[in-house]
């Protein structure tokens, strides 16, 4: 069944979907999306090196996306440049030289393209592999880190005070998006992964009445997404990226419908 | 340790604490203790330190020196200052209970019902009012039986009924559970109702004692004006002769936006 492109495409790509779904809830809760957006553009740096000293892929993404984010805390701690200025910077600055890295290199063909925006004709089923197995250590360790991290997204010191670690949770939070991001690359691209982080978890809130319920809504409307996508994708010859992303984005404005949300609205604020 | 050594042994104990921050002691030698069945009072303008001293006493924050002791297995309870949860996270009120550890129904409704939310558990918290919310952010500190409660500017955004009202019920915890209260507030005429010992703070402790003898030492008319200290000091007056014996004091509607003590108290009197 594996064999044909397609089918390991949708597998590839509903399984980023159901991870993405509730990691994407922590990052609107958090309001870390740019902070998700570096990650992610980071990891052309993380293609780069990877082709260059002949690492593993994914292992050479996650790497490079996890120390981005763990300069991203260190610099923000030091509180010399605004988050939003060290963002800006870190986003932009690994996407260039990632990017002239791998022009540099003339003795390797790539597909810039594939990456920056994803290919399903790419999935191949050691990938699938990876995405299902990495997506189950990220659900293990979201399940495990998620009162704390709930609580910390409310008030990191309400947390503390009661006992909580909230500096550790958010280190943990921040290596499982940076395996998100290697697993999550290939399929959708580089500079499209945040949005089916969080175009997923803001279609889920009109209709989540529970942080759980959204989490889970997310990542079932982030699997509707990459069916549609992908097939669109296909039937179409668009990029595949760009076609979930298109997909997730009518999901939510079919969730922005006034009779939807309305109903929605009344039951919750019934007691 | 029988059980009335344990009750006089302090919950926490600071003894010469400082905080340094950037080069510059946010707060230095405070000395303070404080016991279950006491509520004590932090006062203080603006940037005294107030929740600096709070985020040391429940260990959110080290002390650079000076030596912090809290009794072993300290059960303590936030209620942080400002607490804002987005949209985005759908909370209703018995999901924000169970924040930072897991609840039993019957604690949970009994919580409720002491601060007057019955029945509101399924509520979403951004459709809460201002009062009802510091209601539910009590019942969630109240449900975790504390042996220390840290209350920072519990009445933000709570009108002055309202506010009355919160102290009073911040009595009655402590009445019914014995925990010690510890309150951060910058309007001392409200609290010194409930309070047993007010700190004032600037940096440093200016002075300590009961609500009347801060409200009358040159310190605290120095820090807060003359106008505010003699405010207090008719409001003293004015309670005195308006407290009904079975403790119902608190005035109805009308008048809540007056800052004026003659206004406030005004409703009390023509009963």
């Amino acid at each position: 069944m594996l064999d044909d492109f397609f089918i390991r495409a949708l597998v590839a790509g509903i399984g980023v979907a159901l991870v993405a779904g509730p990691l994407g809830c922590f990052i609107v809760w958090r309001r870390m999306a740019y902070f998700g957006d570096t990650m992610a553009h980071s990891a052309l740096l993380g293609v780069a090196l990877a082709l260059m000293f002949q690492l593993p892929l994914q292992l050479s993404v996650f790497l490079v996306a996890a120390v981005v984010s763990l300069m991203l805390v260190l610099l923000q701690r030091r509180g010399t440049l605004s988050s939003d200025a060290i963002l800006g910077i870190l986003a932009h600055a690994t996407l260039a030289v990632g990017l002239v890295l791998i022009a540099l290199m003339t003795w390797v063909r790539v597909d810039l393209m594939g990456f920056l925006f994803g290919d399903i004709l790419a999935v191949t089923k050691p990938d699938i592999a990876v995405i299902w197995l990495g997506g189950a250590v990220v659900l293990a360790a979201l399940a495990w880190l998620w009162r704390p991290l709930l609580a910390a997204t409310v008030s990191p010191e309400l947390a503390a005070a009661e006992g909580l670690r909230p500096e550790r949770t958010r280190l943990a939070f921040m290596l499982v998006m940076a395996l998100v991001i290697a697993m999550a690359m290939k399929i959708i691209g580089v500079l499209l992964i945040t949005a089916l982080l969080i175009i997923p978890a803001a279609t889920a809130r009109r209709f989540a009445a529970s942080p759980e319920a959204m989490a889970v809504f997310a990542a079932l409307i982030g699997a509707v997404a990459v069916v549609l996508g992908l097939e669109s994708s296909l039937n179409f010859d668009t990029p595949s990226g760009p076609s979930m992303v298109v997909a997730a984005l009518v999901l939510f404005l079919v969730s922005l419908v006034p009779g939807l949300t309305r109903r929605t609205a009344e039951h919750e604020a019934r007691p | 340790m029988d059980a009335s050594a344990r009750r006089a042994e302090p919950l926490v104990t600071a003894t010469g604490i400082g905080v340094m921050r950037a080069h510059r002691w946010l707060v230095r030698h405070i000395d303070l203790s404080l016991h279950a069945g006491e509520i004590v009072t932090l006062i203080g303008p603006n940037g005294a330190g107030k929740t600096t001293i709070a985020k040391l006493l429940l260990g959110i924050m080290a002390p650079d020196e000076g030596k912090l002791d809290r009794r072993a297995g300290l059960r303590v309870a936030y209620v942080p200052q400002r607490l804002a949860i987005d949209w985005t996270l759908p909370l209703s009120v018995s999901r924000l209970m169970t924040l930072t550890g897991p609840l039993s129904d019957a604690a949970m409704s009994e919580a409720l019902a002491a601060v007057g939310l019955e029945g509101l558990g399924n509520r979403p918290v951004q459709v809460l009012s201002g009062g009802e919310f510091q209601r539910a952010l009590l019942a969630r500190a109240l449900a975790r039986k504390p042996d220390l409660l840290v209350l920072d500017e519990p009445v933000q955004g709570v009108d002055f009924s309202g506010e009355v009202a919160l102290y009073k019920l911040i009595g009655e915890i402590r009445d019914r559970t014995g925990a010690g209260i510890l309150l951060i507030s910058h309007d001392l005429h409200i609290v010194m109702a409930q309070t047993d010992r007010v700190i004032c703070v600037s940096g440093h402790v200016c002075c300590e004692g009961t609500p009347q003898s801060v409200a009358e030492s040159p310190e605290y008319v120095r820090l807060f004006g003359r106008r505010t200290a003699e405010t207090i000091a008719l409001y003293r007056h004015h309670h005195d002769h308006t407290h009904l014996p079975d403790g119902t004091t608190v005035p109805a509607g009308g008048h809540t936006h007056s800052h004026d003590h003659g206004h406030k108290t005004e409703p009390t009197d023509a009963r």
